[in-house]
């Protein structure tokens, strides 16, 4: 049954693949969903945490977080590999400020992570990230998505989405027209997405996740307020029993 | 404490550089002395780190030649890597890094110039380190002599020419007083479009007063008399 071909990520298949970074990618496809969206003003990240156990604290092992000022990171897969990668990411972030005594533009975070993830798909003593990431700014070019992958490959995107539902997240996102939003519009937008692709009676129980980087934020990558959230995820959860309704 | 190593060259120097809307105007003597020995009388101390960011270096030629050279290459990187000319305020970023971090070993004042996306700009690192961002900027030895005169003469908005001879009435100013300056004035203007050079030799310097008028007729020639204890020679009038 088992090929041998699997077992370490130096090992490549006959056909040049290799397993580790496949497996790597099952673990993403595994956990919670996660999307961004780079509108008009601002960046919006959103996550589906799936919550295994009744006695977690609501609200801890957050899986949204702050890389920099105005830098957020939503990972979906390992949750530990995930921290590892925040901060790794926050250490380049802190380099290149040090260096150039300047934001690091997203595009600059992106290439390196995407370096250090891909140098855990060559050696035989460590397995790759089972962590997909999207990384979402505003920097001097404006809002910016990108999404890292276990095999290090790293894409810029206007919408992004990965983990469980990634398939309909993404046949929602295509459908806005991303460009035209406002940070505030695309809040309620991914709100309701993330109830979209969460399946009541298949899924755990999930709490959602949504944190953004716009003009309204003064640039600054922040949960979204309180009250917004609220108002998004009533107005999220409202249209998918509507739509249930039909 | 001493800060030169015997022997070592020094830029006793005067450099400058001024923004004005379109670009900067930075310019510099063109002496290098070994103690009383002029070494180089047509040095060129502005010094290209990028396509459209300079410097002006003052202190030791060797550690400035050498800072300008590990900043060049970090330009280039951040060129190559990120696909954009450095902004100025990077390129003088990584110099100030290198003055403060090495300050113990390093005998540097630099001025860095240039322009970039958000226009012209000036920033000052003097000897230790620290990064000042300056409409204009005046260091080396011979700046002391003519920080009165830049402050009474500067004025906002002026255009290119009017910069290019405030930068030169500056430095002949101090190249006249400075002993350690002199030489030529070498200018460079850099604007979005290119970087001009000037050149203005020696005997072409502005003059301004330097005493009453001499007369032409030849009074007397100076006697010397060596004095009673040593040898060294005083001068006299006859």
């Amino acid at each position: 049954m088992n090929s041998g071909y699997d077992l370490s990520s130096s090992t490549y298949s006959p056909d040049g693949r290799i397993f580790q970074v496949e497996y790597a990618n099952k673990a993403v496809e595994n956990s919670g969903t996660a999307i961004g969206l780079r509108v008009k003003d601002g960046v919006v990240l959103a996550l589906e945490k799936l919550v295994h156990s009744k006695l977690l604290v609501p609200g801890t092992n957050r899986r949204i977080q702050t890389v920099d000022r105005h830098i957020g990171i939503a990972t979906a897969g390992l949750l530990a590999d995930g921290r590892h990668l925040a901060s790794r990411a926050f250490d380049e972030s802190l380099n290149y400020r040090e260096t150039y005594r300047s934001e690091p533009p997203l595009s600059a975070i992106a290439e390196r992570l995407g370096l250090y993830v891909q140098a855990y798909t060559l050696y035989s003593s460590v397995r790759p990230f089972g962590i997909s990431a999207i990384l979402g700014a505003v920097d001097k070019d404006g809002p910016a998505l990108y999404v890292v992958e276990p095999s290090g490959i790293y894409y810029g995107y206007n919408g992004a989405a990965v983990g469980k539902g990634r398939q309909l997240a993404k046949t929602e996102l295509e459908k806005l027209k991303l460009s035209e939003l406002t940070t505030r519009e695309a809040v309620f937008e991914a709100a309701r997405i993330m109830h979209l692709v969460h399946d009541d009676s298949k899924d755990k129980e999930f709490e959602l996740e949504l944190s953004w980087i716009g003009a309204e934020t003064n640039g600054l990558h922040l949960p979204v307020p309180k009250d917004l959230f609220e108002e998004a995820d009533k107005k999220g959860r409202d249209a998918l029993d509507a739509d249930m309704e039909d | 404490m001493q800060r030169l190593k015997a022997g070592e060259v020094n830029l006793g120097t005067s450099i400058m550089a001024v923004q004005f809307d379109g670009g900067v105007v930075i310019g510099a003597d063109s002496r290098t002395t070994t103690g009383s020995y002029i070494a180089n009388r047509v040095t060129d101390k502005l010094t290209y780190v990028h396509d459209r960011v300079y410097c002006c270096r003052s202190g030791s030629a060797a550690d400035t030649q050498a800072v300008a050279d590990i900043v060049h290459s970090h330009l280039q990187m951040f060129a190559q890597q990120y696909g954009t000319p450095p902004p100025v305020h990077t390129a003088a970023s990584v110099f100030e890094k290198l003055c403060y971090d090495n300050k113990d070993n390093l005998s540097a004042g630099i001025i860095v110039a240039g322009w970039d996306k958000g226009g012209p700009s000036v920033y000052n690192i003097p000897l230790g380190g620290g990064l000042f961002k300056q409409p204009w900027a005046i260091g080396g030895s011979g700046s002391t002599y003519v920080y009165g005169y830049c402050d009474a003469t500067y004025r906002e908005g002026w255009g290119r020419d009017q910069t290019v001879q405030f930068v030169k009435n500056t430095l002949a100013l101090a190249m006249s007083r400075d002993g350690s300056s002199g030489g030529t004035i070498r200018i460079a203007v850099i604007t979005e479009d290119g970087v001009e050079r000037l050149f203005i030799p020696g005997n072409e310097l502005p003059t301004f007063w330097e005493g009453p008028p001499v007369p032409m007729t030849v009074v007397e020639a100076k006697k010397v008399v060596p004095t009673a204890g040593e040898g060294a020679p005083i001068e006299v009038e006859a």
